[in-house]
């Protein structure tokens, strides 16, 4: 139990005494999890609309094979990616490997689909009513997607706090894409990963405590849009 | 829509906040990729190292630490420039298939099997292979790397050397998959053995204050050497390493005043690491 209580005491010091080696992988962090949620956000939520509004064949297929892919094991992920970006792989002259764009890249991929089935849920939940009339009142296409979009934000904010939340709390990708690299890929949860390589337990459970902190803002802060768009 | 835009202000703000903490630390010196095993890093050896090496050289050394087996997989697809590694069989191998040059000794240190106080298998000051052989016909449990490392490599070797044919589905012989602190603390919570190079065995020991429970048994047995060396990635089968710059990091290393460095680590007040640069 003592150590346990020693890596509380210790993430709290580290994180204000302003370790720049706890900071710097927390940046990282951020910055790798926020590109690939916008890069998510603004190829799946349109893609999830599609699925979501439209019938055409095929569709059922489609949204089996995305709802799978939620799913998606890190690792696999991870290995296939390095397979593309790797020297000797198709993407190797784009120089991914070993640097954040590469995380961000495998991260988007990662958590693409649990942001395209869940659009593609909130749209369905729609009143089927609201196309419709927004056809009558003469909206062009991008009025009807944004507003079906907007009408289902509650749900398609979840949806992105979700794919966040798997972003930034997995390990295989940031492992194998970033490599851990102190100072440049060195993320919160490959950190955590070296720390207990490492034996050191307090370390680690420090950086976790980092990490649920993170995930707990994220969370007030869909609470807090929750209760001003009522 | 006001809550939307709400969100997305917040998350560029974040985004350009991580950017700026980012680039505080400009890029300095050239940059030389090298894969290598987890012990020099899990030692502190490569921190320690790092920032002589960016002033004496103006190298700014990235590693990815993984087990050789990796490394050289690394090295293969032309994902580094260069290796730390200490699998020399294996090293040698991979030179001969034309995927490595300039491979030179760096330091060394040894192998040692560790178990329980109590030694239940009785395998106290044995030879390497004896005290394998000990376990196997007691049974004893066994944590092994199982990963390609080189330990693993180094294990697997001496499993030969005891004449067992590899113990892989034995119930008392499990296969970890990963790193060798990790391995160490899973012989512990069974009681039981495994191998582990030496400096990896000081950094537990002085994890746990100096008082591990789980004991040097068998040591200093020639079979048990465990060489590092440093191969150049070869660029005629990856044109884009930059060999320059490797060969600058490579003569630093067998310099004598890193060689020194290198003798003078310590954790507990013990060396870890024994130069051997020729």
């Amino acid at each position: 139990m003592g150590y346990l209580l020693e890596g509380v005491q210790q993430g709290i010091g580290l994180l204000f005494s302003g370790n720049i080696e706890t900071w710097s992988a927390i940046a990282v962090s951020l910055q790798a999890s926020l590109l690939s949620i916008t890069a998510a956000l603004i190829i799946g939520a349109p893609a999830g609309f599609v699925l979501g509004y439209y019938e055409f064949p095929g569709r059922r297929q489609i949204r089996a094979v995305f709802d799978t892919l939620l799913a998606l094991p890190t690792v696999v992920v991870g290995l296939v990616v390095y397979g593309f970006v790797s020297s000797r792989g198709p993407l190797g002259h784009m120089e991914l490997l070993f640097t954040v764009s590469g995380i961000v890249v495998a991260q988007t991929i990662l958590i693409l689909p649990i942001v395209i089935s869940l659009t593609a849920s909130a749209i369905e939940s729609l009143d089927m009513r609201l196309g419709n009339t927004l056809i009558t009142l003469g909206a062009s296409r991008r009025q009807i997607v944004l507003t079906s979009l907007y009408e289902a934000k509650i749900a398609v904010l979840t949806a992105a706090v979700t794919a966040y939340g798997r972003a930034i709390s997995e390990v295989g990708v940031s492992m194998m894409i970033g490599g851990n690299i102190k100072w440049h890929t060195r993320t919160i949860t490959t950190a955590i990963a070296l720390e207990s390589g490492k034996g050191n337990f307090a370390m680690g459970i420090a950086l976790g405590l980092v990490l649920l902190t993170i995930a707990f803002t994220v969370n007030a802060s869909l609470i807090i849009l929750k209760k001003m768009s009522k | 829509m006001k809550s939307l835009r709400v969100c997305i202000t917040a998350a560029i703000v974040i985004t350009a906040v991580s950017f700026t903490v980012i680039s505080c630390k400009r890029e300095q010196g050239q940059v030389l990729n090298m894969a290598t095993t987890t012990s020099t890093d899990n030692t502190g050896l490569l921190d320690y190292l790092k920032p002589i090496i960016l002033s004496d050289t103006g190298i700014n050394l990235h590693w990815v630490a993984v087990g050789t087996g990796r490394a050289l997989e690394l090295g293969k697809n032309c994902d580094v420039d260069i290796l730390l590694v200490h699998a020399p069989a294996a090293e040698k191998k991979y030179i001969e298939a034309g995927y490595g040059i300039d491979r030179r000794k760096v330091m060394f240190n040894d192998f040692i099997i560790i178990g329980p106080k109590t030694d239940p298998a009785g395998i106290k000051g044995k030879s390497a292979s004896g005290a394998l052989s000990t376990i196997a016909l007691k049974k004893a449990f066994f944590a092994s790397r199982g990963d390609d490392s080189g330990t693993h490599k180094k294990e697997l070797f001496l499993w030969k050397e005891a004449g067992i044919s590899s113990p892989d589905k034995q119930p008392w012989y499990i296969q970890t998959g990963q790193g060798m602190i990790n391995t160490i603390n899973i012989a512990n919570e069974r009681n039981g053995y495994t191998l582990t190079d030496r400096a990896t065995y000081i950094k537990y020991a002085s994890n746990l204050n100096d008082n591990p429970p789980l004991i040097i048994l068998v040591e200093s047995d020639s079979t048990l050497k465990n060489q590092y060396s440093i191969i150049t990635v070869n660029n005629v089968k990856c044109p884009k390493t930059n060999t320059a710059l490797a060969k600058k990091f490579t003569d630093w290393i067998v310099s004598p005043k890193a060689q020194k460095l290198l003798g003078d680590y310590k954790l507990l007040g013990k060396q870890l690491y024994i130069p051997n640069a020729e």
